[in-house]
């Protein structure tokens, strides 16, 4: 094995790429699970997203269109978990479970004219000659404006959570539903605004996958992004801040992964491939040693709402 | 006379199967404590919905200071000057006090000046609240602070407050209601709901009384005593159980330093609980909610155990032992929560008859069940306590809370325990079904089982009880002889007002609620 093949600067480059999916769709569950829903089609949002972006950057040549589209397919596709869970009080997990499944099909019933097509180039901005200075250049000013988007996000996303009276009453709504009704407040409005942005943000993920990471159309390509941003959400006790860390830790280790296998490790890929996951078990279970409120989960999470009244 | 701040004429609410209020009629005057009586169902809570915005009554109408007042939602009720303290279900356990606040306001300042504003008012309606808190780390009587602070910064023109002193102290209370006496001298109204008679003869000036939707009477309290008012409120006569004299005979239940942490994160841990009990003897368990009720219940019960030595049925030691080997030795238990708890929701009444029974009525046989005897019995428990249900299939979901309650205390009276421990018996039952509780508790002592009563519900607990202890953050008071107690005694025994001594300082000397 030969560790000396692997850059440090290029590894944490090629980890900020890896992670933003995972950053954009996690970030999006965080909004959804803080307005009390749980999603479970974080998955099949993505991949959906994934197809849609994908057919229409080639379709229009435009990559932007694509993410727009990305963004649109992901959205639509949480409607439906919206509606099932919001107005006819589905059970969530289940409803998610399903919203999962289905778009694994249905992203393959439509992706079946797309395989081995390449999309448009995306560029990487360039911050002139910023961008050459050793090291973070590397590692931060020579990536595309979807990462930064995505890393914007997050300080905004705390700053909307925490700061704003929107992000209030949305985290009144998913603390207490029941109270916040009775202050008037529209719980099932809300919840369908948070659950469709949530959409929104899992299709934009997946669009990244196809137009920019991979970037390629194959059938289950997500290949469970949905499934660790849904543990990062708990990993990061619902705050976007710690999300951030933990999407770089999972970015890691799967690009990690890669640079060992081409460097010769004997480690076996399953044991890397299982870190994340094994990882968000250690946390969940030193949260909840630590007490309930320290986890942070809110009160309402995955509980549905009926106006009794 | 003047203009009635709030007059409300022919208002009628129906939902599927119930008229919850039908023509129901009254008036406000600016500055009035206007109480607002009934039992559990009576339609009080969906007339003050209506008020507030929160339902749209079906016919009738309100006017506010002599101009139609229609809200659509509580946003219109706040803006036209009518605030709500709710019962419940309106605090965020995991935001502060100031955030809290915020979401009860229609155009909060920033949570700077907010926080200012909430300690100003605090300090000067003798409620201190401390904005930066968690409201999940506050006490009972704190949260109900933030609400009212919540709608005292809007200026109310009319304050409603639903049953308000039902987790409060005696002490609480009384500084509730100076706070409450100041605000109507500054000339807000108040509708106060509640069904605890004698305070509302304390504070309020006129009271509206309903009875199935209907308003039966209107009355000055202060002219009326609570036995009237009762009455009017129950539509019947109610006769106050009777107590039959006793001698009580040898101990049944002994518990010893019984220590237990509780199963529950947000519980209470026991400390040191010892009290013995005679056959025959009631005693009456006060506290506030979550002082460790729920934790005495499960140890007694033996849901929780403890060692051998800390609770003794009979003089044996049976801390060690689970439910049923307790229920075989005679110790039966009814917990508060009738739903998940007390009875399994989806199981029929027969099913759940036989659940808790089984042990000490030998439905059994050599492993099989004998429907035939257990259905029987679950008859048996429906008749001798008029539980009203079609029938014994009927899931216990079916049943309304009330006669829920019966049968599952029925249940474990017909088990002729030798003790029984029961943990809030008559919690959201109507006044003639509570009394129907009341009474069977006191026979069943009469026959000579020791009785343990947990309740928050003073009035109950010195009506039946022999001896009175009270639980404070998982303490129990030594017992001491009910019978000359005062609810000023009794206050202090639950931990006087806690914390908030300090409260009302300037106007100690004229404090006697």
């Amino acid at each position: 094995m030969d560790l000396s093949a692997i850059n440090p600067a290029v590894l944490f480059a090629s980890l900020i790429v890896a992670a933003t999916p995972i950053l954009l769709a996690g970030l999006g569950e965080l909004v959804v699970e803080k307005a009390g829903v749980l999603n479970l089609g974080v998955e099949g949002m993505m991949i959906v997203g994934a197809i849609c972006g994908f057919a229409v950057a080639v379709g229009t040549g435009s990559p932007f269109l694509g993410f727009v589209a990305g963004a649109v397919g992901g959205a639509l596709l949480s409607l439906i978990f919206a509606v099932l869970t919001q107005y006819l009080l589905a059970n969530q997990v289940a409803t998610g479970l399903a919203l999962t499944l289905f778009g694994l099909g249905f992203s393959a019933l439509i992706g079946q004219g797309y395989v081995g097509i390449k999309p448009p180039p995306v560029s990487a901005l360039t911050f002139g000659p910023l961008s050459d200075i050793p090291l973070l250049g590397t590692i931060l000013l020579r990536h595309d404006a979807m990462v930064y988007l995505a890393l914007l996000a997050v300080p905004g996303l705390w700053w909307a959570i925490n700061r704003t009276r929107m992000g209030l009453i949305l985290r009144a709504v998913g603390e207490n539903h029941d109270a916040a009704h009775a202050l008037g407040y529209k719980v099932v409005h809300i919840r369908l605004a948070a659950i469709v942005f949530g959409g929104a943000m899992a299709g934009l993920g997946g669009a990244y996958l196809s137009l920019i990471r991979v970037p390629l159309w194959t059938e289950g390509m997500t290949a469970g992004a949905g499934w660790i941003a849904l543990a990062l959400v708990v990993f990061a006790s619902w705050k976007p801040g710690r999300l951030l860390l933990g999407a770089w830790l999972f970015g890691g280790i799967t690009v990690l992964q890669l640079n060992l296998q081409a460097a010769g490790a004997r480690v076996p890929v399953e044991y890397l491939s299982m870190s994340p996951y094994v990882i968000t078990i250690v946390v969940l279970v030193v949260m909840s040693a630590r007490g309930g409120r320290a986890a942070g989960a809110p009160a309402a999470l995955g509980r549905s709402f009926h106006a009794t009244h | 006379m003047t203009v009635p701040l709030l007059k409300i004429e022919g208002l009628t609410k129906a939902y599927p199967g119930v008229v919850a209020n039908s023509d129901v009629s009254f008036a406000i005057q600016p500055g009035e404590v206007h109480a607002l009586l009934g039992e559990n169902g009576a339609g009080k809570s969906t007339l003050v919905k209506m008020i507030y915005g929160l339902v749209r009554p079906d016919a009738g109408r309100m006017a506010l200071r002599g101009v139609p007042y229609h809200p659509a939602k509580p946003s219109e009720a706040r803006n036209q000057g009518v605030a709500m303290v709710f019962q419940h279900f309106s605090l965020f356990e995991a935001l502060n006090v100031a955030e809290n606040v915020a979401l009860g306001m229609e155009n909060p300042p920033p949570m700077k000046q907010l926080a200012e504003r909430i300690r100003a008012v605090s300090q000067e309606y003798g409620l201190p609240l401390d904005p930066g808190r968690l409201v999940g780390d506050l006490s009972a009587g704190e949260r109900q602070r933030v609400e009212i602070i919540r709608c005292l910064l809007q200026d109310p023109k009319l304050l409603i407050m639903d049953e308000p002193t039902s987790v409060l102290t005696p002490q609480e209370v009384g500084i509730l209601f100076q706070t409450l006496r100041q605000l109507s001298g500054e000339g807000t109204a108040i509708l106060y709901i509640s069904h605890k008679l004698e305070e509302i003869r304390t504070l309020c000036d006129e009271a509206t009384i309903l009875r199935r939707g209907r308003v039966v009477a209107t009355c000055t309290p202060r002219d009326r005593t609570a036995r009237e008012m009762a009455e009017l409120m129950v539509g019947q006569v109610l006769t106050p159980p009777a107590k039959a004299p006793k001698t009580p005979g040898p101990v049944a239940l002994e518990v010893r330093d019984l220590s237990v942490a509780s199963p529950n994160p947000f519980g209470t841990a026991l400390k040191s609980v010892s009290f013995s009990l005679r056959r025959g003897e009631v005693l009456g368990i006060a506290g506030v909610a979550g002082n460790g009720q729920d934790e005495l219940l499960l140890a007694l019960s033996g849901e929780v155990t403890s060692p051998p030595q800390a609770v003794q049925i009979d003089g044996a030691p049976v801390g060690h032992l689970g439910p049923n080997a307790r229920r075989a030795l005679g110790l039966v238990a009814a917990p508060e929560e009738r739903l998940g708890h007390a009875a399994a929701p989806d199981m029929s009444l027969t099913e759940n008859a036989l659940l808790s029974a089984h042990v000490r009525k030998g439905f059994l046989r050599r492993g099989f069940i004998d429907w035939a005897a257990v259905e029987r019995f679950a008859k048996d428990v429906i008749t001798a306590f008029d539980v009203r249900t079609p029938g014994t299939d009927v899931a216990a979901r079916a049943l309304s809370g009330g006669n829920l309650q019966k049968f599952v205390i029925g249940r474990e009276i017909l088990q002729n325990p030798s003790v029984i421990v029961v943990n809030q018996p008559t919690w959201g039952v109507d006044a003639a079904a509570a009394a129907a509780i009341r009474q069977a508790l006191l026979d069943l002592a009469a026959k000579g089982t020791a009785v343990v009563a947990i309740s928050q519900d003073l009035d109950e607990l010195l009506e039946i009880a022999d001896s009175f202890a009270a639980l404070n953050e998982g303490r129990l008071t030594p017992p001491r002889p009910a019978q000359g107690l005062t609810v000023d005694q009794i206050g202090l025994m639950m931990g006087g007002a806690h914390g908030m001594d300090v409260a009302h300082r300037h106007e100690e000397a004229g404090a006697s609620a």
